[in-house]
């Protein structure tokens, strides 16, 4: 028996891989990375909702082909994907060194550098670097880095009031929601249940607004100028880290990003370790695979690059927080570091036929998605997101649009082996998984109890209804529940071959030729 | 220890943790052949400002190509239609502005974000052009200014040279200097999270002009 996809090997060996200590995961009860409910439960869910299903499929089928066009364009997109792949592969082999020469590069120009293990270590640290600027309302770009450590919430509970200025973003905050996808945060919204949001929650938006996708954008506007003209501290998170010059980088659309990270006197970056690269020639890459694979365009309207201060040219007093939240966990498997390669480009929401029909909320974590399926788990610890590498079908359309490359379909079937395998590690009782893979280690390995398990199996007719049983008895229930069984046929394939060739039978038949 | 230490070394450690548990073989990277994407492009000219001009009105900018002799004029056309009267400048923009334009230049002390909303617009140059996105990535010299003036007005007139054009981002990248504050601008603001129908204009200027400068 070789590989299984999504099954142990039975019997099964010794872990091969033990890490030296155990890896620092991301803790509970903090930030927004772990399910409430388990996948199967939450897109049982999401699927019963026939407007959200409307909204996704359009909002998917249109990006899709958006990027597909400008995919095409470049002659040289194979070898661009090759060098963003190889370019964050070296980063990974040396992270340490990339990030003490970014902390450098940043202090040597005028920046303060602060490292978090977790979200509870950089919620603090910003909250506090938000009470020293003296201020108790912060302007912030949309970044997933913070909405992963639950940043808004623990600066609520300081006092302070943060207000997201990405459209999307708003839409989500306004509506009391969670965002649903990496780059398009209201994709489960359409604009008529929009602009309900905005007539009910904005203090100063005209009555007769209109769900004019134009006239939203400019209540939005109006509503966040103030806001922009007068903050004095601005949050964001970072595209780009770059080692070499101690730049950062945001990549936006609407120039709320340009405003919060140049108009207040005080510049707060929460940036994951894994999003620093090497050398400024780097960028050459990024910049052309990110904007085509994420919004499909040629080059999104806004990037800003800053590099620690600019004396008389934006915020005085700049700081960059390096968070690690179970990233070196990640790290620590050399199949499942590959994850870390992610810029957040969501190409591999878009073709993802289980995200196209769940959405972003059944995933439970900031990171949905084919990708978010093999993140997730690894930031939380497998335990804590055990149900999302199964939330796939393992059709490889997220591998073939990654900008970097990540094989996202290997990396779900090694995390699935390896939550068997800590399961089976930690728990006493075996599995049904295990006793079924045990007993059909039994079953196969003879060919007179391969036969009577086939007779034994026709009385599962019993339990089908047009060709298919939706519901097993327990343990096999498991099975049932996200998916139909087929009825066993009437008659096993070594019946029919006796019914059919009957005269030229031997028993050599019977000794197998496996 | 602390947090820098201490996440310094679980990197260590990871790095520690191959393939095989043991040595760090497995995470060595394969070395580089050196880019096999396209860094340099033969494309110049014509050919290039026209690539510019129709990847900036794909991403509804307003583009007009002059000459040196007929930038003046371009640049007063521009204005009278906006019916921009109040405009701000970088210190040392070195453009010819018509007469019934009053132009403020951003000096120390500085316009506060306030006082530059209620300008018609401001009128910038570029450090360098990327033709095949039709992205202006200015570097906060003397005459582009702080990013503030051309961010908080509703109006941006960009002049480029055909000088500073290329064609590749790869290209531009290398043109431009890390240390400097970067803003590179690819058509007017723009947002899409909205069913994913592009809007132009949400937060950035509404409108971007673009003037290109040839010969």
């Amino acid at each position: 028996m070789t590989a299984f996809l999504g099954l142990p090997g039975w019997p099964g060996r010794p872990g091969s891989r033990r890490p030296p200590a155990e890896p620092a995961h991301a803790p509970r009860g903090v930030g927004h990375l772990r399910a409430a409910d388990p996948f199967p439960v939450a897109a049982r869910r999401a699927l019963a909702d026939a407007q959200l299903r409307r909204n996704l499929g359009k909002a998917t089928t249109t990006i899709r082909a958006k990027r597909a066009a400008v995919v095409s364009e470049l002659p040289d997109w194979e070898e661009l994907r090759a060098a963003g792949e190889a370019i964050k592969t070296a980063t990974m082999a040396d992270l340490d060194r990339h990030l003490e020469q970014l902390d450098a590069a940043v202090t040597a120009r005028g920046g303060t550098v602060h490292w978090a293990r977790d979200a509870i270590e950089a919620n603090n640290i910003v909250t506090a670097l938000v009470q020293a600027a003296g201020a108790t309302e912060v302007v912030k770009v949309k970044s997933l880095a913070t909405d992963e450590i639950g940043l808004n919430d623990a600066l609520a509970a300081a006092g302070i009031a943060a207000y997201e200025t990405d459209l999307a973003e708003l839409i989500v905050q306004l509506g009391h929601d969670r965002p649903s996808h990496v780059l398009v945060p209201a994709i489960h919204r359409n604009r008529s249940e929009i602009r309900d949001i905005f007539l009910r929650e904005m203090n100063d938006v005209s009555p007769d607004l209109t769900d004019d996708p134009a006239a939203l954008a400019e209540a939005a506007r109006q509503h966040l100028r103030r806001k922009f003209l007068s903050a004095t501290v601005g949050i964001s998170g970072a595209n780009f880290g770059v080692a070499e010059t101690g730049t950062l980088c945001v990549v936006e659309s609407e120039g709320n990003g340009r405003m919060c990270v140049t108009l207040p006197q005080t510049l707060i970056t929460v940036m994951g370790i894994e999003k620093v690269i090497p050398s400024w020639a780097d960028l050459g890459v990024f910049l052309q695979l990110l904007p085509r694979s994420s919004t499909g365009e040629r080059m999104n309207p806004y990037t800003s690059m800053w590099t620690g201060v600019t004396p008389g040219d934006g915020p005085q007093s700049v700081h960059l927080v390096l968070l690690d939240n179970g990233r070196t966990a990640a790290l620590a498997d050399p199949v499942g570091r590959a994850a870390l390669h992610c810029i957040r480009c969501s190409a591999c929401l878009n073709v993802c036929p289980v995200y196209e029909r769940t959405g972003g909320h059944a995933y439970g974590s900031v990171y949905p998605g084919p990708i978010g399926a093999v993140l997730s788990p690894q930031l939380t610890g497998i335990e804590d997101n055990a149900s999302l590498p199964y939330a796939s079908s393992l059709c490889g359309a997220c591998y073939d649009v990654c900008p970097v490359k990540i094989n996202i379909p290997e990396l779900l079937v090694h995390l699935r082996a390896r939550h068997v395998e800590e399961a089976r590690r930690t728990q006493r009782l075996p599995s049904a998984e295990a006793i079924t893979m045990a007993a059909a280690s039994y079953v196969l390995a003879d060919p007179g109890r391969l036969a009577a398990a086939q007779s034994a199996s026709r009385s599962g007719r019993l339990l089908g209804r047009r060709g298919r049983i939706t519901a097993l008895p327990p343990p096999l229930a498991a099975w049932t529940r996200a998916r139909d069984a087929p009825v066993p046929p009437p008659q096993t394939f070594r019946q029919w071959w006796q019914g059919h060739h009957g005269d030229d039978r031997g028993d050599r038949d019977d000794r197998g030729d496996q | 220890m602390s947090a820098r230490d201490d996440v310094l070394a679980r990197i260590r450690a990871a790095a520690r943790t191959g393939a095989d548990g043991t040595g760090p073989a497995s995470f060595a990277a394969a070395p580089s052949p050196g880019p096999r994407y396209r860094t340099r492009s033969e494309l110049a000219g014509p050919e290039l400002l026209e690539l510019l001009a129709s990847r900036l009105t794909d991403y509804r900018a307003l583009v007009h190509l002059a000459s040196a002799a007929t930038l003046a004029d371009e640049i007063g056309a521009a204005l009278r239609r906006r019916q921009a009267r109040r405009i701000v400048v970088p210190p040392a923009l070195r453009l010819p502005l018509p007469g019934f334009v009053t132009a403020t230049a951003d000096t120390r002390p500085f316009l506060s974000p306030a006082e530059l909303a209620a300008f018609d617009g401001v009128v910038t140059r570029a450090a360098v052009a990327v033709a095949e996105t039709g992205t202006i990535v200015l570097d906060g010299s003397p005459d582009q200014g702080r990013r503030a003036i051309s961010l908080v007005p509703d109006y941006h007139l960009c002049v480029v040279e055909a000088g500073q054009v290329v064609h590749l981002v790869p290209e531009a990248v290398a043109r431009l200097a890390a240390g400097r504050p970067l803003t590179w601008i690819s058509g007017p603001s723009a947002t899409s999270d909205i069913e994913l129908e592009r809007v132009e204009g949400v937060h950035g200027p509404r409108t971007l002009e673009v003037v290109l400068v040839s010969g």
